[in-house]
């Protein structure tokens, strides 16, 4: 059989905002096409895992490939969706505007967003089920409508790969099925989604590959093979006994 | 002289003409960036900055002993530059706070630019006078050449932020997602400040250092009210920057001995003032107003619903029923009772009401509508 070719591939990746490190060498290998969760306990470095991938923080070392090219190279093969928390949603904008946001890294410096922006955008509101709110103010929106609107910002810029920190949190039951039924379209497309994810119940039944993260690196794999009561104990550091046996 | 006859003068006199043109010049370009400083949170940088600049006026004058505006200005911007650069090294390369850096520089920069400005004051040079000018701003004091750099600046700004709107805009919004898009962040931002910090310089002599982050701030706030709209904002905060520059110089040059910078940040003050109170969709006074009809609206909903209940156990809709049988319901009133007729919900007669259709049907879609909800 065929190897699946390597999405993203990450070396000895080290990150220290002081004196301790927050990630420490850290390996990791995602194949083309899964769906995977980053778990670990508050404090782990899920968010900072991502951030470094994307460039957002300086790692002090390693490297980051995406399909086995730099990642300065391939940003445009990468989309990514902060956390709902991350801005300041009174800024005057509307859904649509936000959504449009996403065009701007194809269009490149100083060319502005026009038709057929404006129409990608439409469409990813529609996907998000987010149409009919298109020109509402973004603080008038409710968290899940929010987070909707940031998923659609990434859906915009058709990317391979989808970095996306915490989607569900805070999100009620309707956003959380209306997410997870878009990642696993994405999916079925045959693109890559990381997700930072904290609900440990619902990791079998969302996501096919997982990464435990804990400043280093547990284990990474698909989800049938290693999320398993071992793991999340060296993880989380006490007994955890959740959804595994279910 | 009264601001009637200062507003006539204006059709005639050329001095008064240049004052006015370069302060509404100023308040349109500081309106304009002060959107941008606002939308940051980053207030209190225009306060640091202005404050920075004292010491390049005094040192200025110092070096060449000439007191050229230009060349002052030259001098501010470099110290107020200075200021910025140590500001954002104390907050990245230190534990110490925004609000502790910004506060530390302030102080530390007007200190010794007062200083320098004592030093100054002492010596034997005709020519020191009106250096504390800075201070509180004096708008008279503007001539043709001022005017013609602020237009220039004003000119070249607004060129700035057309050519950059998009990249300014979602900078402002969301700083990490920009960067993931491959955008230098770091330039973008880069041109952001410099331009507030010249837009600052370039007020000091008509406002003064103490009050400038007024005049930057004032305007932008007032704007945020009355639209959500990045654009409408920037061009509102420009129009309202404006007049309070046009107003507040009027006033201070029609009165004797008033300082053009304090009655300029109270011109803009009142502009926010009214902004805060009477803006349709943000305003104090309409989200009362608004909020006491919602209220209002669901009692008279909570009444016909009740009726609804008991009407919907008879045959006719049009049943009358005594009105004592409302008083086990909390929110019925005699009043609420004459508004739910006007709005030809139900009929009264003598002590008893009917549902009409038109209220039935209503009450029926409440009731739909609430359990659509659960």
């Amino acid at each position: 059989m065929e190897e699946p070719k390597l999405a993203i591939s990450v070396d000895d990746l080290t990150v220290a905002y002081n004196y301790k490190p927050v990630l420490w060498d850290i390996d990791l290998a995602v194949p083309e096409g899964v769906l995977m969760a980053i778990v670990g306990p508050n404090g782990a470095g899920k968010s900072t895992l991502i951030k470094a991938i994307l460039g957002i923080i300086k790692p002090i070392a390693g490297s980051v490939a995406i399909y086995d090219k730099p990642y300065e190279k391939q940003r445009k093969l990468v989309a990514y969706v902060p956390q709902k928390g991350s801005v300041d949603w009174d800024f005057p904008t509307t859904a649509v505007d936000v959504v449009m946001m996403g065009t701007y890294g194809s269009l490149g410096w100083i060319k502005r967003p026009g038709q057929k922006e404006k129409k990608a955008a439409l469409e990813a509101l529609e996907k998000v089920g987010m149409l009919s709110f298109k020109n509402r103010q973004i603080s008038q929106l409710s968290g899940g409508q929010q987070q909707r609107v940031f998923l659609a910002r990434a859906l915009v810029q058709n990317a391979s790969i989808y970095f996306m920190d915490e989607p569900f949190q805070g999100v009620d039951a309707t956003t959380e099925i209306a997410i997870i039924n878009i990642l696993k379209e994405l999916r079925k497309a045959g693109k890559t989604v990381v997700v930072v994810h904290h609900d440990l119940q619902t990791v079998p039944e969302y996501f096919d590959w997982v990464t435990f993260l804990n400043v280093k690196k547990i284990a990474t794999g698909p989800v049938k093979d290693i999320f398993n009561d071992d793991n999340l104990t060296k993880t989380y550091g006490i007994n955890y006994k959740v959804a595994v046996n279910k | 002289m009264s601001i009637g006859e200062y507003f006539n003068l204006l059709w005639t006199d050329y001095t008064l003409r240049t004052i006015t043109l370069g302060t509404a010049v100023l308040g349109a370009i500081c309106g304009m960036l002060g959107s941008f400083a606002v939308l940051r949170k980053q207030s209190l940088l225009g306060d640091a900055i202005s404050h920075a600049a004292l010491p390049g006026i005094a040192i200025a004058f110092l070096i060449t002993g000439a007191k050229d505006s230009n060349i002052l200005m030259l001098g501010a911007l470099v110290s107020g530059l200075i200021g910025t650069f140590w500001i954002r090294g104390m907050i990245t390369k230190t534990h110490l706070k925004t609000d502790t850096a910004l506060g530390l520089i302030l102080s530390l920069f007007f200190g010794f630019g007062m200083m320098l400005l004592t030093y100054i004051q002492k010596q034997p040079n005709a020519n020191q006078a009106g250096l504390d000018k800075y201070l509180f701003g004096q708008a008279a004091t503007l001539v043709e050449s001022d005017v013609k750099v602020m237009i220039i600046v004003t000119g070249i700004c607004l060129f700035v932020l057309l050519l950059f709107w998009k990249e300014f805009k979602i900078l402002l919004f969301d700083a990490d997602y920009t960067k993931t898009l491959g955008f230098n962040t770091r330039f973008i931002d880069i041109l952001i400040t410099f331009f507030i910090v010249l837009a600052i310089v370039l007020g000091l002599q008509t406002v003064g250092v103490v009050l400038m982050s007024a005049l930057l701030l004032a305007p932008a706030a007032a704007a945020r009210q009355w639209t959500n709209s990045l654009g409408l904002m920037v061009i509102l905060a420009a129009i309202f920057g404006a007049f309070s520059g046009v107003l507040g110089t009027a006033i201070s040059a029609s009165q004797n001995n008033l300082s053009t910078g304090p009655v300029i940040v109270l011109v803009a003050s009142v502009f926010v003032f009214v902004s805060f109170i009477f803006s349709p969709g943000r305003g104090l006074l309409f989200r009362e107003i608004r909020f006491r009809k919602n209220r209002k609206d669901l009692q008279l909903k909570k009444t016909l619903q009740f009726m609804y209940g008991i009407v919907k156990t008879h045959d006719n809709i049009s049943h009358p029923h005594a009105i004592r049988i409302l008083n086990n319901f909390h929110g019925f009133t005699r009043g609420s009772l004459r508004k739910l007729e006007e709005k030809h919900w139900i009929t009264l007669e003598g002590q008893q009401w009917a549902l009409t259709n038109e209220g039935f049907k209503e009450a029926e879609d409440l009731y739909n509508q609430q359990s659509n909800n659960e």
